[in-house]
């Protein structure tokens, strides 16, 4: 066993100890995380992303401060009770503009990944409200807060910013009318309305919230919701050949 | 006036929170200044008075020349307070799990006490557990005074101050949403700087060593502090939205962004749960049982296994998901390789007790480092169990990873810090024993009992989950509704809050134990095994 006596060196010397320890904690990490930055099958070919309209987006900034993805996965599994269940299997390309990611890794409650447009909005206000009201046994808690606070607006440029700096395309056009495809997207009879969807692709235009006097953060949450898993155009996309 | 400088600064720093908080860019960033300017404000106060939160006790150890043992005292008492918050906030969320009501919206929703829980025993519980035994450790095994002076005491309350920001801002909804490293980037920023203090400390120390080898116990605090560093570092790096805001975007997105934070949460676990705690096993358990290390060649060969297969393991969080093939199978075949070196741990700590066995019966700390132990083993054997893609594909989203994650957390990481604790508190304080030894048994069934109860439930829920998903019946139909499979386990919630509140009563005892023992009480009790030693010779 000379190879282990030779370990008195390091045991001997603190910067060797030191070096050792952190090249060899660097390996593993560097073979598997680098390579999905360069390998052009990591993310699939697909028809339809786009990033986050600014209401969408503010939406999803209130999922994660509430914690939601502590219960809710947003990641289907290919397995043929789960693609029953919640739909086509998840795409990698399908979070390709999530800074960060929301996959999750508990059910408490069900997974979100296509939730968008399998309930109404009414549902989703009041179900937010009052979880027991429409799902008894329901174990999630209220959120009826959401309703009567109004979403904050002054800088949802800012945030389209930071996202084009970590890599969404957000163009200047997007960002210059963050403020008013915001407002559009929650007021159907606003004239913006066209203006945001020529922007933003089959982005719905509603009073999401039911509420047609204030922008509250439920209009915010319950537009992100209502898009979640709509992007991709599944008739259009090859599974062969984004096989990996 | 002693603290005049250090008063000084942490004066001009309140200051500068409140400049934060005046000049925020929203409501949140504002909210969580005043916090910090608060507890500025209040420490000023505290160093200007000179406020001791610990006594001393009678020891005579913390002078210039020996080696320094208040910020050890402190450590303790620390690890025992957050400790007692992290399971009551544990035994809090898993009664709104049981019944819903008791989430209070806005602030005390499910969603947001879970990161205070996770990050109250890992980081304030586990990390007070890890700063503390290292400092002891480093000094006793160096024959050295901590290097840095009064550095040692800035890791110390930086480390708090990291804890209270990061535990209000979750209740104000400050999250990154990256589980086990939600605190936003100023907090992290924060948490950098504590880092690099304490590995300055650390290494400090080690350079004066007096002893010519490094001990055994010092390569896995040290690999520990390292990596954790790494971690912290790449899985948080993210551009703010503006300077005086609290959001910030990951600098990756999706797949990348997955695989990035599961390699940093599963070396949360490997490194901050198990690098840093073997550290713990090999410096406490041979000094309790007063034995050698059982294997010197197995510590190298387990401890230089362990830290290069830990890093590997990542993507078994990510199985079945968009994450592509070769990494999940690399991540599976790397877990299960990695029950190898964490067995060795397992085995040199267990075996170190040869020819010592029967203090297991009089001795009822080396009992909890025995129990320990034997659930460091077999959650690092339900691991690999669980990183196998088929039985994944059942357990992933369910309560049977909870259960494991307990069963790692309150059996191996829990009961090795009380042990250390029990070992710990007599000799910072001067003490001639701990207050009582049989309170101390009584914790360790309390404790045991509530692991077992909580893990086997979790095991009942979480396949009642897995199997309830994929049900189908004759016709091909899924039998149930999503909520069938919530309603279902509702009975085995509550059973999980009855062994919650065993192991927090748990360690209730300990700590009225710690504290009659600091204030130098000592219990009239028949020693432990008595009846043994009464039977007629032979």
């Amino acid at each position: 066993m000379s190879i282990l006596e030779k370990h008195g060196a390091i045991e001997r010397n603190l910067s060797l100890l030191f070096v050792f320890s952190l090249i060899v904690v660097l390996i593993g990490g560097l073979i598997e995380i680098v390579p999905l930055f360069y390998l052009k099958n990591t993310i699939e070919k697909v028809e339809g992303m786009r990033p986050y309209t600014p209401l969408e987006l503010a939406g999803r900034n209130i999922y994660v401060r509430e914690g939601c993805y502590t219960c809710h996965s947003q990641m289907i599994r290919p397995f043929r009770d789960e693609v029953e269940r919640y739909g086509h299997y998840s795409l990698a390309a399908e979070s390709m503009y999530d800074h960060p990611f929301q996959w999750g890794s508990k059910r408490t409650g069900p997974d979100l990944a296509r939730v968008g447009g399998r309930y109404s909005d009414d549902w989703h206000v009041d179900h937010l409200k009052n979880p027991q009201s429409v799902v008894p046994e329901s174990i999630m808690p209220s959120y009826s807060f959401l309703a009567a606070t109004k979403l904050n607006t002054s800088d949802i440029k800012d945030h389209l910013k930071a996202n084009r700096l970590v890599g969404v395309p957000y163009s200047d056009d997007m960002i210059d009318n963050a403020v008013a495809d915001m407002q559009a997207q929650a007021d159907p009879d606003s004239d913006d309305v066209d203006a945001m969807q020529s922007r933003y692709a089959n982005a719905a235009s509603r009073y999401f919230d039911g509420n047609k006097a204030e922008l509250t953060e439920m209009d915010a949450l319950v537009a992100y919701m209502q898009m979640l898993g709509t992007l991709v155009d599944f008739s259009l996309y090859n599974a062969e050949d984004n096989l990996r | 006036m002693k603290n005049g400088f250090e008063a000084a600064i942490v004066g001009i720093a309140a200051f500068i929170a409140l400049m934060g908080a005046a000049f925020s860019r929203d409501a949140l960033f504002q909210a969580h200044a005043w916090v910090l300017f608060f507890v500025l404000v209040v420490s000023t106060i505290l160093l200007v008075r000179r406020v001791k939160f610990v006594s001393d006790g009678d020891s005579a150890t913390d002078d210039t020349s020996g080696y320094m043992d208040g910020v050890v005292r402190y450590g303790v008492i620390a690890t025992i307070f957050w400790g007692l918050a992290g399971f009551l906030v544990g035994v809090l969320i898993a009664s709104q799990m049981a019944w819903p009501v008791l989430n209070i919206e806005p602030w005390f929703n499910f969603g947001r006490l879970r990161p205070l829980h996770t990050s109250a025993v890992i980081f304030a519980f586990g990390g007070n557990a890890l700063i503390a035994t290292s400092f002891y450790v480093v000094q006793r095994t160096s024959s050295a005074r901590l290097f840095g002076g009064n550095l040692a005491w800035f890791v110390f309350w930086g480390y708090q101050l990291f804890i209270v920001m990061a535990a209000t801002g979750y209740l104000l909804g400050i999250t990154q949403s990256k589980e086990y490293a939600e605190p936003e980037w100023y907090v992290d920023i924060w948490l950098t700087i504590v880092w690099v203090a304490y590995l300055v400390v650390f290494a400090g120390t080690l350079v004066k060593r007096k002893e010519p080898h490094i001990y055994v116990a010092n390569w896995f605090y040290l690999s520990f502090i390292i990596t954790v560093a790494m971690l912290h570092l790449v899985n948080n790096a993210a551009i703010p939205v503006s300077f005086l805001g609290v959001k910030s975007y990951s600098l990756f997105s999706g797949v990348q962004d997955a695989l990035t934070q599961w390699w940093y949460g599963h070396n949360a676990v490997g490194f901050f749960l198990t690098a840093g705690f073997l550290g713990m096993m090999y410096y406490f358990v041979p000094k309790q049982v007063n034995r050698p290390v059982y294997s010197y060649r197995l510590s190298i060969v387990h401890f230089w296994g362990l830290i290069f297969l830990y890093i590997w393991a990542g993507p078994h969080h990510l199985h079945y998901t968009a994450l592509p093939d070769w990494a999940q199978t690399l991540g599976m075949v790397f877990s299960i390789m990695l029950w190898m070196p964490s067995w060795g741990g397992m085995i040199n700590g267990l075996m170190t007790l040869s020819g010592a066995w029967d203090k297991l019966r009089t001795d009822p700390i080396v009992r909890m480092m025995v129990i320990s132990i034997a659930f460091y083993g077999m959650s690092t054997f339900e691991g690999p169990v669980m990183s196998i893609k088929s039985v994944n594909a059942l357990s992933h989203y369910t309560d049977w990873t909870i259960g494991h994650v307990h069963s790692g957390a309150l059996g191996w990481n829990g009961m090795v810090s009380f042990a250390a604790i029990y070992y710990l508190v007599p000799k910072l304080w001067n003490r001639e024993r701990l207050y009582s030894l049989r309170l101390v048994n009584w914790h360790v069934w309390l404790a045991t009992l509530g692991i077992v109860v909580y893990a086997s439930v979790m095991w009942v829920a979480g396949i009642t989950q897995g199997l309830m998903w994929r049900e189908y019946d004759d016709q091909g139909f899924l039998v149930n509704s999503f909520v069938e499979t919530v309603s279902a386990i509702h009975i085995l919630y509550v059973m999980r809050t009855f062994g919650g509140l065993l192991y927090l009563s748990g360690a209730l005892l300990m700590a009225y134990n710690v504290y009659r023992t600091i204030r130098g009480d000592i219990r009239k009790e028949a020693p432990m095994g008595a009846p043994a030693a009464l039977s007629p010779a032979e």
